[in-house]
């Protein structure tokens, strides 16, 4: 999966250090993950690497690799405050200046799994302008909750959806959604992906191949979407054109948010 | 890098390599390849190692690989980690990786 995962067409490939790799096989681990960025065998496809939490004596180590291999994205597990992103931030920098990397260059995903994280997901999506994205991860915060995760509309993830999704869209930053282990429920799944798209997340983490087609199918526009995107932006243009302020398509006004999200579809379409 | 001890890593799972090195005081370096696909791609496996053993300065050792089909980025990780491993040394030097 390291060495192929690209074949699936992701829009980002996450090479974990965290839980899935046992303790013994930390040091192997990284050298797979650094080999593997440095043979650039993934072209377009962005690179992530989420390394141990900070309270681990692991993290250093796997930033270390992470940066100098040149993985593009470092997500921050378990994110509980402001204080951890800047010293992630202060390390980066370091590691930067050190191996020759452009300073700035390594983006950060922080990842909320708990309470506190929630609580301070404005702060923590605002802190850095390396902040690329804020993630939802479900499990560690719902034991963190003290509940377990239910079907249908998910009450107990609907407060954490909501409160990470402001503070990645205050911040000008993504957002996305827990990931779904049940890889064999389809259903479970695009009921999760419904909730996740409608709320605004821009995608979700995913832990199985056969979920990319799913969730592209689901963020990708219907056509009759995408072609009413195309006639706003085309009216849109000819209103600036002539000069107008205002323009009406099919009676209906087309204003600066009529506009945003009518690129925002054409954007998801090319994506798609 | 001074190699003290014998040094595992990798699995025999399918893309993956088993490399064990172990160290021969004076011996130069004595390889031993086996490989589903060595008909193919033995002299590329052979021509990886023997590079990441001399980026690692390890001169004298033996180093037996059961290979299932790993690609170069996997052989070189295996055998840096077993290199690591045998030597005793845990903070990884990347700038002789490179």
């Amino acid at each position: 999966m390291l060495s192929n995962s690209y074949i699936y067409l992701p829009d980002s490939v996450m090479f974990d250090l965290e839980d899935a790799v046992s303790i013994a096989e930390k040091d192997t681990a990284r050298l797979l993950v650094y080999n593997t960025l440095k043979a650039k065998i993934y072209g377009d496809i962005e690179t992530v690497v989420r390394i141990n939490g900070v309270d681990t004596p692991f993290w250093e180590a796997d930033l270390e690799m992470a940066v100098r291999g040149g993985a593009e994205v470092i997500r921050l597990p378990k994110t509980e405050n402001v204080n951890e992103v800047k010293e992630l931030e202060i390390k980066i920098g370091k590691i930067e200046k050190e191996c020759g990397r452009e300073f700035g260059s390594t983006k950060i995903i922080t990842a909320i799994e708990s309470a506190s994280g929630v609580v301070n997901a404005v702060g923590i999506a605002a802190c850095s302008s390396r902040m690329v994205a804020i993630a939802l991860a479900g499990f560690d915060y719902l034991v963190d909750m003290q509940t377990e995760r239910s079907s249908g509309t998910e009450p107990e993830l609907f407060f954490a959806r909501a409160t990470v999704l402001h503070a990645a869209r205050a911040a000008k930053i993504d957002a996305f959604d827990v990931a779904y282990g049940n890889v064999n429920d389809e259903e479970g799944f695009m009921r999760e992906v419904n909730i996740a798209k409608n709320l605004g997340f821009n995608g979700k983490s995913l832990i199985h191949p056969r979920q990319i087609e799913l969730l592209h199918k689901a963020y990708q526009p219907t056509q009759p979407e995408l072609d009413h995107a195309r006639k706003v932006i085309e009216a849109a243009k000819t209103a600036e054109e002539k000069g107008l302020g205002v323009v009406s398509l099919n009676g209906k006004m087309i204003d600066p948010p009529v506009i945003q999200a009518a690129q925002r579809v054409i954007l998801l379409a090319d994506y798609s | 890098m001074n190699l003290i001890q014998k040094g595992i890593a990798g699995t025999l799972e399918s893309s993956d390599i088993l490399v064990i090195v172990n160290p021969q005081a004076g011996g130069g370096v004595q390889l031993s390849i086996q490989s589903k696909v060595e008909k193919q791609f033995g002299a590329t496996i052979r021509r990886v190692i023997v590079e990441k053993l001399e980026a690692l300065g390890v001169t004298d050792v033996v180093v037996d690989v059961k290979d299932q089909g790993a690609l170069d980025c996997v052989i070189a990780a295996r055998v840096q980690a077993a290199v690591y491993r045998a030597a005793g040394v845990d903070k990884v030097n990347y700038e002789v990786l490179s």
